[in-house]
């Protein structure tokens, strides 16, 4: 019972991390109906940012903030620059410009840093609570962070202005610009909103799993799975599947496990983790499309 | 050649170019085929050479076999790694654990992968886009660990992989084994190809692409869109299977590790730089992977030489700063790029 | 005085497609004018193209300055309203958020709180089903909230796009007297895009017609619904 207990609460803390990078790809794809394959690449290249800045002696809520806003400006130069010109391109085209952008941004992270894993400290304070035989300090600050950041985006959403521009522009861009909204500058914000929560995951995640360039890309997987499990048009339903994937993963292999503690039959364990999360996909995708809360866009002739 | 008229009124002329390729395709052919006798005996290719270019002339088929499910019929996939696998894993099993020759394992490894591509054609009928092409990438990822799987291991062999022999050429040749699989290679290819071309020019064909166009407006015309879609995804998986047991027997070695997405990832940048619906876009594709993996590190060195910068540049990101360079200046493709200077060129 | 908008030589494409051939008119301030033609003839073009919603040569003046290719938005920044085809109502958004997008380039607080007033006393519906989403409206709300959304931009110059399509008749003759009262109280002239002629030369002052991307008559709109033979050769009635 308290394994299971173990399970779900780490299930949790994981999920917190694919809800984030599901919330970045959904924003994405929201606005510009592209499905960003850097995501992972980029929030990994924030985590070292914030790694290095560190290492230079700067405090870590000093270092986290710096790097979103840098990373943010960062998503913002991507959108204007890289990908402007292409928005009428075919989808496979613009499919290579992204498979690009993560050949360059994983690449050029192990140029600077190098492929040897490195120690990243967590920020939250070690101490011992009620009920830390479940989880640790850092996995809540994982949950808690995310959950704060969810906050902030739906009120910034909801409530704000811009938000409220932001939204038109992600739903209806030609009614956006007739009501003159500067549709192009809401795409680039978008962007650079995602590149920040990518950052904001990449650096909750990097105490973990090590810091080192591979670190994203097996999580990147269990975003999209995220996304697609919530509904991929649906930022509330890509957070909702990020934590229920989290938890399932860990579900599955621990009752894997359990099956072969007892009866010693061996059908799924840790080591098919990414299977599952195939077999996830697979089966939201043929069941449900549009994802448990996604809506469904009928095509019209 | 005069067009005679045959009974059923199509000019024999026409009738000729369904049995085999135009006139100067067969001089390219043919000069192909003599280039072991003239570049192994007089030295100018070495075996590793022909090595280089079987693996090319591989990657090209297995960039075919995407090209005909995405080019030709607007089905995105970006797991054609998987089907690679496949067929590698069954030709090198067949091999090791039951002996058997390796021309022998090339029918099967297709049959294999026509049914593994056909059933995973059934739920990606559902899917599109961006949804299948997210469908294909978890796929992708998901292939080392599969092959890895505890009870499968009786026969993959785990993580340690298959150790397998080129095989000695038949009948006594004179060729190297390397020669002799260089031949071998191209002969499948030159097969495969002519396959391709007379499927793209049927009945079939028409409907594959009348899919990719409009799939609502080719299901009015009676067109069964879910029969030519799961049958057009296990043909892709056929062909990039097909390479797939071609690699794994001139590489002579196969494991779990070899199969990573990043081979997905090669197979469709290589068909979309090389040109996506585009034949002659396979064969640069699949010279366009083999050359990435060959000559990356080295071209970098050069680069990075030239333009002297602080840090040590790493293959991958000229590699995908071209790509995006390649996606402004060629969307077509390279083969689309020069096809289109050639009407330039001719003024029409 | 200027005209308000002057359109002269206006080509327009779609894609390697010419729609327009030359079209060229001026409107001036104040008015309802109306442009009237068959299928096909170039009118939604026409609209579409004064916002630089396709590509376009020739000039195109609003108050003298040339916006010819400036981008959509900055357009309707400048004061032109438009109301598309098919209303263009953001159906995710309530009612209230469809409003307030229009009003977010605008400073003064206190004249969009009465602007926003001014929309419901005209359309009371609307404020009835303010937090509604905007989608599950009926397609008459729909029209009255798109025109209420170019009204939210304050604007000199309002496009409207074929507003009595696939609405009852009953709703259209109510929508075409609001916007009547619109164009005297507020003070907005209008370019108004429409199939139904009869309809749109009772309320127009004066009339353009199009036929296969040109201008091919133009005249008051009274002077055209009293001539019999224009009506029968451009209009079909």
């Amino acid at each position: 019972m308290e394994q299971l207990i173990q399970q779900v609460a780490s299930g949790l803390a994981n999920g917190a991390i694919y809800a984030c990078l599901a919330l970045a790809l959904v924003m994405i794809f929201v606005s510009t109906d592209h499905i960003n394959f850097a995501q992972g690449e980029l929030a990994m290249f924030s985590a070292f940012l914030v790694w290095q800045m560190l290492e230079w002696g700067a405090s870590f809520w000093i270092a986290l903030p710096a790097v979103a806003l840098c990373s943010f400006l960062i998503g913002v130069g991507i959108e204007r620059i890289i990908l402007r010109p292409l928005h009428n391109a075919p989808i496979l085209s613009v499919v290579v410009v992204f498979i690009g952008l993560l050949a360059i941004f994983h690449s050029l992270a192990g140029a600077i840093w190098g492929y040897t894993i490195k120690e990243f400290p967590s920020p939250f304070p070690n101490i011992s609570f009620v009920g830390s035989g479940y989880i640790g300090p850092h996995q809540i600050g994982m949950i808690a962070v995310t959950l704060l950041l969810l906050v902030f985006l739906f009120a910034f959403f909801r409530f704000t202005p811009l938000g409220l521009a932001m939204r038109a522009a992600a739903q209806n861009p030609v009614s956006a610009r007739l009501a003159g909204v500067r549709v192009d500058w809401m795409l680039a914000l978008g962007w650079g909103l995602a590149a920040a929560i990518g950052a904001v995951a990449g650096t909750l995640v990097a105490p973990a799993v090590y810091l080192e360039p591979n670190m994203m890309a097996s999580i990147l997987l269990y975003g999209f799975a995220g996304a697609l499990v919530g509904g991929i048009s649906s930022p509330g339903g890509a957070v909702a599947g990020g934590f229920i994937v989290g938890v399932l993963e860990n579900l599955v292999a621990y009752l894997g496990n359990l099956l072969e503690k007892t009866s010693g039959i061996y059908i799924i364990g840790n080591g098919e983790k990414l299977t599952v999360a195939l077999i996830i996909v697979i089966t939201v995708l043929t069941l449900k499309p549009s994802g448990l809360f996604g809506h469904v866009t009928v095509k019209r002739v | 050649m005069a067009t005679t008229t045959t009974a059923n009124g199509i000019p024999a002329a026409k009738r000729l170019r369904a049995i085999g390729p135009p006139v100067w395709l067969w001089g390219v052919i043919v000069l192909l085929a003599l280039l072991p006798v003239v570049g192994g005996k007089t030295g100018l290719i070495s075996n590793y050479g022909f090595l280089q270019l079987s693996l090319m002339i591989v990657y090209a088929i297995a960039v075919l076999g995407l090209i005909l499910l995405t080019g030709f019929n607007g089905q995105i996939s970006l797991g054609h790694g998987a089907f690679f696998a496949v067929g590698a894993y069954t030709a090198a099993v067949l091999i090791d654990q039951a002996s058997w020759p390796y021309w022998a394992t090339l029918p099967v490894a297709a049959a294999v992968c026509f049914v593994v591509g056909y059933l995973f054609g059934l739920p990606a009928l559902r899917l599109e886009g961006h949804y299948l092409a997210l469908a294909t990438f978890a796929l992708a990822v998901a292939v080392p660990q599969f092959l890895k799987y505890r009870h499968f291991e009786w026969f993959t062999n785990g993580v340690q992989g298959i150790n397998i022999f080129k095989p000695d050429p038949p009948f006594g040749l004179p060729l190297s084994a390397d020669q002799w699989m260089y031949l071998v290679v191209l002969a499948v290819a030159i097969f495969m190809f002519w396959l391709a071309r007379n499927l793209l020019d049927s009945r079939t064909g028409r409907a594959m692409m009348a899919i990719r166009d409009h799939a609502m407006a080719a299901s009015t015309m009676g067109v069964n869109v879910a029969h030519y879609k799961t049958v057009v995804f296990g043909i892709s998986a056929l062909y990039t299977g097909v390479a797939g047991a071609l690699h794994a027997i001139i590489f002579e070695f196969v494991s779990p590790d070899s199969f990573r997405f990043e081979l997905s990832i090669a197979i469709l940048v290589g068909a979309v730089v090389g040109g996506i619906a585009s034949l002659p876009g396979a064969v640069v594709g699949g010279v366009f992977v083999q050359v990435i993996e060959k000559y990356a590190d080295a071209l970098t060195k050069q680069i990075t030489s030239a333009v002297h910068l602080p840090i040590d540049l790493e293959p991958w990101t000229i590699y995908g700063i071209a790509l995006i360079a390649l996606m402004y200046t060629m969307p077509m493709g390279i083969a689309g790029g020069l096809a289109l200077l050639w009407r330039r060129l001719r003024g029409s | 005085m200027a005209a308000l908008l002057e359109v002269e030589g206006l080509k327009a494409f779609y894609g390697q497609t010419q729609a327009l051939h030359g079209v060229s008119f001026s409107l001036q301030a104040g008015g309802i004018t109306t442009l009237l033609g068959a299928n096909g003839a170039g009118k939604t073009t026409t609209l579409r193209a004064i916002c630089n919603m396709v590509r376009t040569q020739g000039a195109i003046r609003l108050d003298g300055q040339p916006i010819g290719g400036m981008a959509t938005e900055e357009v309707v920044r400048k004061g032109v309203g438009h109301v598309p085809e098919g209303r263009g109502t953001f159906t995710n958004l309530s009612v209230e958020e469809n409003l307030r997008v229009a009003a977010l380039t605008r400073r003064d607080r206190q004249a969009v709180g009465r602007d926003l007033d001014m929309v419901f006393e005209y359309f009371p519906i609307l404020k009835e089903r303010v937090h509604q989403q905007a989608g599950t409206l009926s397609g008459g709300e729909q029209q009255m909230l798109a025109i209420s959304r170019a009204l939210m931009l304050s604007p000199r110059l309002m496009l409207l796009d074929e507003p009595s399509f696939g609405l009852a008749p009953l709703i259209v003759r109510e929508i075409f007297r609001i916007m009547r009262r619109i164009n005297e109280e507020a003070k907005v002239s209008m370019l108004l895009v429409e199939q139904n002629a009869a309809l749109a030369l009772e309320l127009a002052d004066h009339a353009y017609v199009l036929e296969t991307g040109r201008v091919v008559m133009s005249g008051k709109a009274s002077d055209v619904k009293n001539d019999e033979a224009i009506r029968k050769s451009y209009l079909g009635y």
